[in-house]
């Protein structure tokens, strides 16, 4: 299935899975989530696009337990949205990355607490005008099979 | 040297009403004129800032237009701050000897929402997907805090209940009724781990001050309150704020740590000095990790200073004695100057059923996007 993510240049599909796309700054090696033109240690503007690592660990989680409003575009309504996690994510050796956490929200505490080991996967997210489905990036405890 | 000095205090209570912003001002206005017993022509400058309220100095429409310089301020939480700033610069400056500055909003209901995120730095896939919220970073900041420090979540309660307790001795205050530990540990679930009830909400009011020259203060006033310190800072690269999608492993200083210590460097006081503290309690997980970066005790030890009851009217170090942002809601334009406010009653000896026993030295304390902070610290005695 190929991957219509819900924007360019945030993540890519490779032989070993979905990696997120960073930027590392060539003079201070400071690497941010997504790319950017300038770095913001240094001010350096020779960044070289890398692939981030797959796995990581969860550095901080919530629940996002209310509906949001525009501009959130996920397909939802009152009656049948019932909540999704976040966190930041540590990937070693890049940084730490914001992201949706694919777990059930009523188990977010055992699944996504602090320390535990998780990996990068795009996941559907809502269909655009055309019919096709949108993929966001998300990271899925390792130790545990896919729930969506 | 201090240059500051607030001679007048005037609020609109905070909460919801019929009234536009600006009426709200007015009032303030007038309250704190008639507080120091001077009339609209004697103000030589002025200040004053509202997110959703209209311009400021429109208000000369209906004070009097006097042709005074009436400077329009923004920068978010700290737009109080950012107007005592500019108000006390004038004054250095030589602008004038007699100021007035103004705080005022009204906020549609529910969480604050942006049309456009790119505004706010990120990319319009960041809202559509659902990250582009307030109180989500509170929780996630609130939920690596307490993992980080050993602070129970029970603790997130007890800030709220301590809020709410001095609500009710604050006529001025939106939320007066008491709420238990366990109606606030029972409420709705927003973003784990806060609940409804540990969330401020946006809200109405105004406050306004009259500030002038400290050389000239006590001939305005008998009990002037000095401004010994106000500071603002930005974020530094890499800090935990709202709307980063990465975030280095090490992060640096936050904007309240620098605002806080550029001010008591300003003010040459330090964290013993204080009397009565002011901190942006957004939700409660903010009061207790703002406790540690303005200095009032250490990362960690919030959780047992404030089930001591340190933290309430009458313990060592009282936090929020006006029921902070959680029982007066968040007009963003007046909310700064709200704990202004509240410093200058507590150091006159006016606050009443709230009064800190003689309090002389109080710090201000605001935080919010995207990642700016700002500290005043008052003082009945305008050197140490």
């Amino acid at each position: 299935m190929a991957l219509n993510p819900i924007a360019e240049n945030l993540f890519r599909e490779e032989d070993d899975g979905v990696h997120l796309v960073g930027g590392r700054c060539i003079a201070c090696d400071a690497v941010t989530f997504p790319t950017r033109e300038t770095c913001g240690a240094c001010q350096g503007t020779a960044i070289r696009e890398e692939l981030l690592p797959r796995r990581g660990t969860v550095w901080t989680w919530t629940t996002q337990s209310f509906l949001p409003k525009a501009p959130y575009i996920g397909p939802e309504t009152d009656e049948d949205f019932t909540g999704f996690v976040v966190g930041y994510i540590d990937l070693p050796g890049a940084c730490m990355v914001q992201a949706r956490l694919d777990v059930p929200v009523d188990r977010a505490a055992e699944l996504a607490a602090i320390g535990t080991e998780m990996e990068s996967v795009a996941v559907p997210f809502t269909t655009d005008e055309s019919g096709n489905t949108v993929h966001v990036y998300a990271f899925r405890p390792v130790s545990v099979p896919a729930t969506a | 040297m201090t240059t500051m000095a607030i001679v007048g205090i005037g609020i609109h209570p905070f909460g919801r009403f019929e009234l536009t912003a600006q009426q709200m001002a007015l009032i303030a206005i007038r309250d704190a004129l008639a507080d120091v017993g001077v009339s609209w022509p004697d103000i030589e400058l002025a200040v004053g800032g509202s997110l959703d309220g209209g311009q400021a100095d429109v208000m000369v429409g209906q004070l009097g237009p006097t042709g005074i310089p009436f400077i329009n301020v923004l920068n978010g939480c700290a737009t109080g701050a950012a107007s005592l700033i500019t108000a006390r610069n004038m004054i250095s400056a030589g602008t004038g000897e007699l100021g007035l500055v103004v705080g005022f909003d009204k906020h549609p209901r529910g969480a604050f929402a942006a049309a456009d995120v790119t505004a706010w730095g990120v990319g319009r896939w960041y809202g559509e997907v659902g990250m582009f919220l307030n109180p989500q970073f509170f929780g996630l900041k609130a939920q690596r805090y307490l993992h980080e420090h050993q602070i129970p979540v029970e603790t997130l309660a007890a800030v709220a209940e301590k809020a709410f307790a001095n609500g009710t001795l604050n006529p001025n205050a939106w939320r007066r009724k008491p709420l238990s530990r366990v109606d606030i540990a029972g409420s709705r679930l927003i973003n784990d781990p806060l609940r409804q009830y540990m969330i401020c909400s946006p809200s109405e009011g105004a406050v306004a001050l009259v500030v002038c020259r400290a050389e000239v203060a006590h001939k305005y006033s008998d009990h002037p309150i000095y401004l010994r310190a106000a500071e603002l800072s930005s974020r530094k690269n890499g800090s935990f704020e709202l709307f980063q999608t990465s975030l280095p492993r090490d992060l640096p200083a936050t904007p309240s740590e620098l605002a806080s210590q550029k001010a008591y460097e300003a003010a040459g006081l330090a964290p013993a000095d204080i009397d009565v503290w002011q901190l942006q309690d957004t939700e409660s997980g903010a009061e207790i990790m703002h406790m540690a970066e303005v200095g009032l005790c250490e990362h960690g030890a919030q959780a047992e200073l404030i089930e001591s009851g340190a933290t309430k009217i009458g313990g060592a170090t009282p936090v929020n004695t006006d029921g902070g942002l959680l029982a007066n809601g968040e007009p963003v334009g007046a909310s700064g100057l709200r704990m202004v406010y509240e410093v200058c009653l507590q150091l006159r000896g006016d606050a009443g059923e709230r009064q800190v026993t003689g309090a002389q030295t109080g710090l201000t304390h605001v935080y919010g996007a995207p990642g700016i902070s700002a500290c005043t610290i008052l003082s009945t005695q305008a050197a140490s």
